[in-house]
């Protein structure tokens, strides 16, 4: 059994892993395993036990989100869903483009797999619209499905039945929230959804709807396949399972790699990415995407575990890593990840719609030279209340504000030369000088 | 009535209808059917617009809401291609901005514009999940990357302004 179960049908030459190659290799014998001698409830306990944590972002436990979804007669009449969020937008994340592009029968495996346990009739991939190569391969790998039999009336001779859709989004990076990701597939704006009622109950045309990310699923594909506790073997630390690592900015090797959950920053940042490119130093990384925080070289010991990342003061968030370099302007990073969460924001809330520009403003005057010291707390003052929960309606603001907070705290004194010097010292984005 | 409708073509209404046939109400096929039709034309007019709303048994004013809150969905002609050129954090850090202004000097245009040829028009898009290969952008569907301020070459000549 493979120690590294996400990328085994990953090739160098970056081909995609279509239906004959991934049956060879032990592919859907997950899913006959499933549909002729488990049950949704055996599914469940096996997710349940694998300890298995949402690779989206929020690292919510899988089974338990699953257990909340109404079936049986519970259920009442009409569709069950389950969604797989391929929006993949979230700055410096790259990670489901990898499977998406080069293994998309692991993820509908996986699709399969989930909508069984919950009774799931109908699935969508949400795939975000700039993904052309992946839309064309997820294409081709669902008509084989339904080909072989894996997707659409009496899978497999077992009286279960699935079909799935590609839905291609029109690109906001809001639609990745799993409610606005619901409007957004009932045809409407994409603002996200008040909860409760949660989406396990009421989701998609109200009826009871999973959303889990591309990661999260492949796992599942495996959890089933070869048990919860083979899974939790793969973990090196408190956490199950493995999880695609990356690394970007200007490191030497950047990427993405399939390592043990818990492998330590240090190992990822200097084995895998080859340490930082000659003739820059590292200031600092966010260690999973550009909605969480900084953290510094005393941080590099640590383990990517959901836990340990977060006592730290940081979020594993999507585990790709964006690397800041001592040629780049740490408030240069910061202004340019607001200015996408700006642009991003859907509008609905004000903290979020007209507190988010106004950092930006802030940062802008930073940079020019106009910024004084009681500019300094008022960002921090801003920061800190458009980034506290429940003062917005959805993640995106407080996700936007974490890498202004901890900008301030670890690189104060870059704020401080910003008034002093009377602008920006750093002569601009660094690779290029 | 069916006038308004008339104005799209039998193929976009027989693949927005594909659509609808899936869900259960008509207007939640309103994405895939401004996708749809800015396949067929290259963007969405307020003629193509009234038609749509009018198929899918909404208002035009709700319809545009919609089109006007997605990245991608065109309200203006673009050209031949569209360059969605990365401006997001990994990018940044790698150099985009370089590459940015090179490619405007190069094409005559900034963002939201089209050269004169109408070839192209130039976009900024958020991270397009290839950050490990930074700085990145797509020009129409095709995915170029490690940008090089020095040489845009995947621009072929004829698209240059100067
Ligand atoms: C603004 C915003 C954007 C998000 N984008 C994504 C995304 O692109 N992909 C994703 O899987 N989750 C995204 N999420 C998290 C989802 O809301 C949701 O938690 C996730 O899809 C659940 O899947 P998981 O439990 O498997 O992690 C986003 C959340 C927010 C607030
Ligand atoms: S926090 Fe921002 S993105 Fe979320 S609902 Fe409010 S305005 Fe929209
Ligand atoms: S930041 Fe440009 S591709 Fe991710």
């Amino acid at each position: 059994m493979t120690e590294r179960p996400l990328t085994q049908n990953i090739r160098a030459d970056g081909a995609s892993t279509f239906l004959a190659d991934y049956e060879a290799n032990g592919g859907y014998s997950g899913l006959r395993k499933a549909v002729s001698s488990m049950t949704p409830e055996s599914c469940l306990d096996e997710v349940k036990n694998s300890r298995l944590r949402g690779r989206g972002g929020a690292g919510f436990p899988t089974g338990m989100k699953w257990s909340f979804v109404p079936m049986g007669e519970k259920a009442g009449p009409g569709h069950k869903y389950l969604i797989a969020n391929a929006d993949e937008m979230e700055p410096g994340t790259f990670k489901d483009r990898l499977i998406l592009e080069q293994d998309p029968h692991q993820l509908l495996e996986g699709m399969m797999l989930a909508a069984f346990t919950i009774q799931a009739d109908i699935a969508y991939v949400f795939l975000r619209g700039e993904y052309v190569l992946a839309a064309e391969r997820l294409m081709q790998a669902i008509a084989e499905c339904y080909e072989a039999g894996y997707l659409g009336d009496n899978i497999l001779g077992s009286g279960y039945s699935l079909h799935l859709h590609l839905h291609r989004s029109a690109g906001r990076y809001i639609c990745g929230e799993e409610t606005a990701l619901i409007n957004a597939l009932e045809g409407k704006r994409a603002n996200p959804r008040p909860k409760p009622p949660f989406p396990q109950v009421a989701g998609l045309w109200g009826r009871p709807s999973i959303v889990n990310n591309v990661e999260t699923l492949c796992n599942i594909t495996h959890i089933i396949t070869h048990g919860a506790d083979w899974f939790q073997t793969l973990g090196r630390g408190e956490d199950s399972g493995t999880k695609l690592f990356g690394a970007s900015g200007n490191v030497k090797n950047p990427g993405v790699w399939e390592l043990p959950m818990g492998t330590p920053v240090r190992e990822i940042l200097e084995d895998h990415a080859g340490g930082m490119r000659d003739g820059y130093q590292l200031r600092g990384f966010l260690p999973g995407g550009g909605s969480t925080d900084f953290l510094v070289e005393q941080h590099l010991d640590l383990a990517m575990d959901y836990d340990v990342i977060g006592k730290a003061g940081s979020r594993m968030g999507t585990g790709t890593m964006i690397v800041l370099d001592d040629r780049n302007c740490p408030l240069g990073m910061v202004r340019n990840l607001s200015r996408f969460f700006a642009h991003e924001s859907c509008g609905f809330c004000t903290p979020c719609r007209d507190g988010i520009p106004w950092v930006v403003q802030l940062l802008d005057r930073f940079e020019q030279g106009q910024a004084t010291e009681d500019d300094i707390a008022l960002l921090e003052e801003k920061a800190a209340f458009i980034g506290g929960i429940g003062n917005t309606h959805c993640a995106l603001a407080p996700g936007a504000m974490e890498p202004v907070n901890s900008a301030l705290k670890y690189f104060r004194e870059d704020f401080e030369r910003h008034i002093t010097a009377g602008g920006c010292t750093y002569n601009g984005a660094a690779g290029r000088h | 009535m069916s006038d308004v409708i008339a104005t799209l073509s039998p193929e976009e209404i027989s693949e927005i209808e594909h659509e609808i046939a899936l869900i259960p109400r008509r207007d939640g096929a309103a994405i895939d059917a401004l996708l749809i039709v800015q396949k067929h034309r290259g963007w969405v007019s307020d003629e193509s617009l009234r038609a749509i709303a009018r198929l899918l048994e909404m208002s035009a004013e709700e319809l545009d809401g919609i089109a006007t809150f997605y990245n991608l969905i065109f309200r203006k002609p673009v050209g031949e291609q569209v360059i969605l050129l990365c401006d997001s954090v990994s990018c940044w850090l790698r150099g985009c901005e370089q590459v940015k202004a090179r490619l405007s000097e190069r094409l005559g245009i900034g963002y939201g514009e089209t050269t004169a040829d109408g070839r192209y028009t130039l976009l900024p898009v958020p991270c397009l999940g290839a950050c490990d290969r930074a700085p990145v952008m797509m020009v129409g569907d095709e995915l170029h990357t490690h940008l090089d301020e020095t040489d845009l070459s995947v621009l072929s000549p004829e698209g240059a302004a100067s």
